[in-house]
């Protein structure tokens, strides 16, 4: 028994944590926000050099081999530092086309991805419909030995800057489509995290050939699946640390009735709380983390848990960290906000609170009551 | 990272469960606390005997000078087990670690022995009446007279007063200086004149917990542990101690409770179905195992750390704060299941469960008040882990 990170993931976490310090100061973070595209070309070649392109991919199509502690180390990073970056949209495809597609799939666009040379991003919910997880509208009509879509994906991140999409059909199957394809067009969606960016893309009677089809279907995903609510929630996770730490910063600094209000307990317990709340996410994402990559029979409940106590905290942190603030708290001008939308978007993202606690309930009450 | 036990972790539980299971005497009787009282002697006296009295204390005290992990493990299963508490287990978990680590030589010699083997029962007497989470304004007194100290005040929240030979009692012996300061840490004999317990009758009906009136009691001078004036230090070692290793029973005590709470859905008719097909029972059903999980997990990573640096942080505060909300909103949601019944309790041929969650939703009602309360403890999260100014 040993819960703790281990030195290399320390150090991990140690060049994470300085390099996105670095990179994403509030100004930059602003300025990123405010741009067309949401992210910056030359932040993605250093993160591709630093080996985050292909973290938690395998290094036979090059990436680096690490695990899912690793993935979670560097997005609870990710989260706490706000960066705006394609990465987790990335990290989807990366690890959907590691282990569900084919080995020519892996080698066109999985070796490329690992490296930083492709972006790809899944197209999954379709315009109309609940946005259910597992549930699509799309039909993958068949066409000789191809398949056309025809449809409205919405909810897509970062499909600007992607090269190419996962795009989901009603049978189950992912299918490759570059984002050049004839058919294909892209409108940006009007979201409340301006840092990172959705859209709605149209396939409109796009061919996709044979070999651009995975050859898995359905639950072959939910190993992806239930590592990407991980790294989300590991997210989230960074996000709710970084509110709190402005919280607790502004609560020594701010003076009211003579003194600093972390002095009052209305304050101090709201802070204690955040506490609570930021370490309970914290290692319901290791646990999970470490299930995935050491027993992966129980990452499914473990995930579930995760993405569902994170999804709260991911909000209600800097919700709470608003509140500590007054009505700074409340004004463009301070960053706060910045982290409740992404903390809110995210808490929407890959099954919400209540679909994942549906899931614990059904695995908790399966058991038999003298086990 | 390893979330596992290790072989050796691994073979120690099967040994501490193999153990138990040939041992458990079964469930402690209904009737009287006389006989829960004898019924627990008769527990401690077999654990003594196989050396599992003491776990925690080095081997030359006769204690089993067992790891971090292992006395995890063990009061992890015990309580998964649903085994018995010991009769002494004030002396066992204060009384012992605080006289191995401020006795004397005389003192060890002659109180841990009589701790291991439950003869002689241990009882706390720090708050009083006008002294709860400040502890060190109490006033109860102690005056020197000769070789001896008198000593006159009042104790309460005394669990197991009426069978205790030993009080562990703080009292001030020195009124000018400042209140943490003026403190002394005594055993005092509370089989003698001017030591009285009454029982308090608490909301649950039982009477667990005493009040403690001494007057012009008598303590040798001998009685001090870690010196005259030391006792509020000395005293919140007996704190510290309290907190250590209870959270792997407490992690134990929630699953069995979450799964009982599991059955009572899984029984009750709601609606044309089942508690358990319900969904708003089965979110908060939900939630209740994702926070009793991350308790769990927060125990690893302070067990950990301690194991690393030797000693528990204030993160423990965190875990007893979480044990007390997650133990009372299980029994919450368990009375919302029972619906109408929730008013029928122990006693009334129509109670659920025979009343036994009306039991815990009142019992657990102390559970945010013993051993620091939920607000005090956020006091100690907010200053001490957040670093925010004290209040005031």
């Amino acid at each position: 028994m040993y819960f703790d990170l281990t030195d290399e993931q320390q150090a991990i976490k140690a060049t994470a944590h300085d390099f996105l310090a670095a990179r994403y100061k509030s100004e930059r973070v602003r300025e990123l926000a405010d741009s067309e595209n949401g992210f910056e070309q030359s932040d993605w070649d250093e993160m591709a050099e630093l080996g985050w392109t292909g973290l938690a991919l395998p290094e036979e199509w090059g990436g680096q081999g690490l695990g899912i502690v690793e993935l979670a180390v560097l997005f609870e990073e990710m989260g706490y530092a706000l960066a705006p970056s394609p990465l987790l949209s990335n990290t989807v495809a990366g690890l959907a086309l590691s282990l569900c597609g084919s080995d020519d799939q892996r080698e066109r666009f999985l070796r490329p991805l690992a490296e930083g040379k492709l972006r790809g991003t899944p197209a999954l919910w379709d315009a109309g419909t609940r946005g259910t997880i597992g549930e699509f509208a799309m039909e993958a009509r068949a066409d000789g030995d191809d398949v056309v879509l025809d449809g409205e994906k919405v909810l897509v991140m970062d499909a600007i800057g992607a090269d190419f999409f996962l795009v989901a059909t009603a049978d189950g199957r992912r299918h490759i489509v570059e984002r050049d394809a004839a058919g294909v067009s892209i409108a940006p969606a009007t979201g409340i995290d301006l840092t990172r960016r959705l859209y709605s893309v149209r396939f409109d009677g796009v061919k996709v050939g044979a070999a651009e089809s995975l050859p898995a279907a359905g639950e072959d995903y939910y190993p992806v699946f239930f590592r990407i609510c991980v790294a989300l929630a590991a997210e989230s996770t960074g996000i709710a640390q970084r509110t709190m730490e402005m919280a607790v910063e502004y609560a020594k600094d701010r003076q009211q009735f003579g003194r600093p209000i972390g002095s009052y307990q209305a304050v101090s317990h709201r802070c204690a709380q955040m506490l609570l709340e930021t370490e309970n996410a914290r290692s319901a994402v290791y646990g999970a983390a470490w299930a995935a990559d050491a027993e992966p029979e129980s990452l499914p409940r473990a995930a579930s848990m995760a993405k569902a106590y994170a999804s709260d905290a991911g909000w209600r942190v800097p919700d709470a960290s608003i509140q500590v603030h007054g009505g700074i708290g409340f004004t463009w001008e301070h960053d706060l906000h910045f982290f409740l939308k992404r903390g809110r978007a995210n808490a929407a993202m890959f099954g919400d609170a209540k679909w994942h606690r549906e899931r614990v309930a059904d695995a908790v009450l399966a058991e038999p009551a003298g086990a | 990272m390893d979330l596992t036990l290790s072989p050796s972790e691994q073979q120690f539980r099967d040994e501490v469960r193999d153990w138990i299971e040939a041992n458990h005497p079964g469930p402690e009787p209904e009737a009287g606390l006389e006989e829960v009282m004898a019924f627990r002697r008769e527990w401690q006296l077999k654990m003594h005997a196989a050396g599992w009295a003491g776990i925690s204390w080095p081997k030359e005290y006769g204690g089993r000078g067992a790891t971090m992990i292992e006395q995890a493990i063990f009061v992890g299963e015990a309580a998964r087990l649903e085994a018995p508490s010991p009769a002494n287990v004030l002396g066992l978990a204060m009384g012992g670690p605080v006289v191995i680590a401020h006795g004397t030589d005389e003192q060890k010699a002659r109180y841990l022995e009589p701790i291991l083997t439950g003869e002689e029962i241990w009882c706390q007497g720090f708050s009083e009446p006008e002294s709860g989470s400040d502890l060190a304004s109490l006033k109860t007194r102690a005056v020197k007279d000769g070789d001896e100290w008198v000593v006159t005040g009042q104790k309460v929240w005394t669990t197991f007063a009426q069978y205790a030979k030993w009080c562990m009692l703080v009292a001030r012996t020195d009124s000018d200086a400042p209140k943490h300061k003026g403190l002394t840490y005594f055993l005092m004999d509370m089989e003698q004149e001017g030591v009285e317990a009454k029982p308090l009758v608490q909301i649950t009906g039982e009477g667990e917990f005493n009040e403690v009136f001494i007057n012009e009691a008598r303590v040798p001078h001998e009685n001090i542990v870690g010196g005259e004036g030391n006792g509020w230090s000395v005293a919140i070692t007996t704190l510290m101690n309290e907190r250590a290793g209870l959270a792997f029973g407490a992690i134990a005590q929630i699953a069995n409770n979450l799964k009982r709470l599991g059955a009572l859905a899984a029984e009750t008719r709601v609606n044309g179905g089942t508690a358990a097909e319900d969904p708003v029972f089965r979110q908060r059903l939900a939630q209740l195992h994702i926070e009793a999980e991350t308790m769990r997990l927060n125990a690893y990573r302070g067990l950990t750390k301690t194991m690393q640096s030797g000693i528990p942080g204030p993160e423990g505060s965190l875990g007893k704060w979480q044990w007390a909300d997650i133990n009372q909103r299980i029994a919450e949601l368990a009375l919302d299941i029972e619906g109408a019944y929730a008013p029928l309790m122990r006693g009334d041929e129509h109670a659920v469960s025979g009343g036994a969650w009306q039991y815990s939703f009142l019992r657990s009602r102390a559970n945010s008040i013993e051993g620091g309360t939920t607000d005090i403890l956020k006091n100690i999260i907010a200053e001490r882990v957040l670093g925010l100014p004290k209040m005031r």
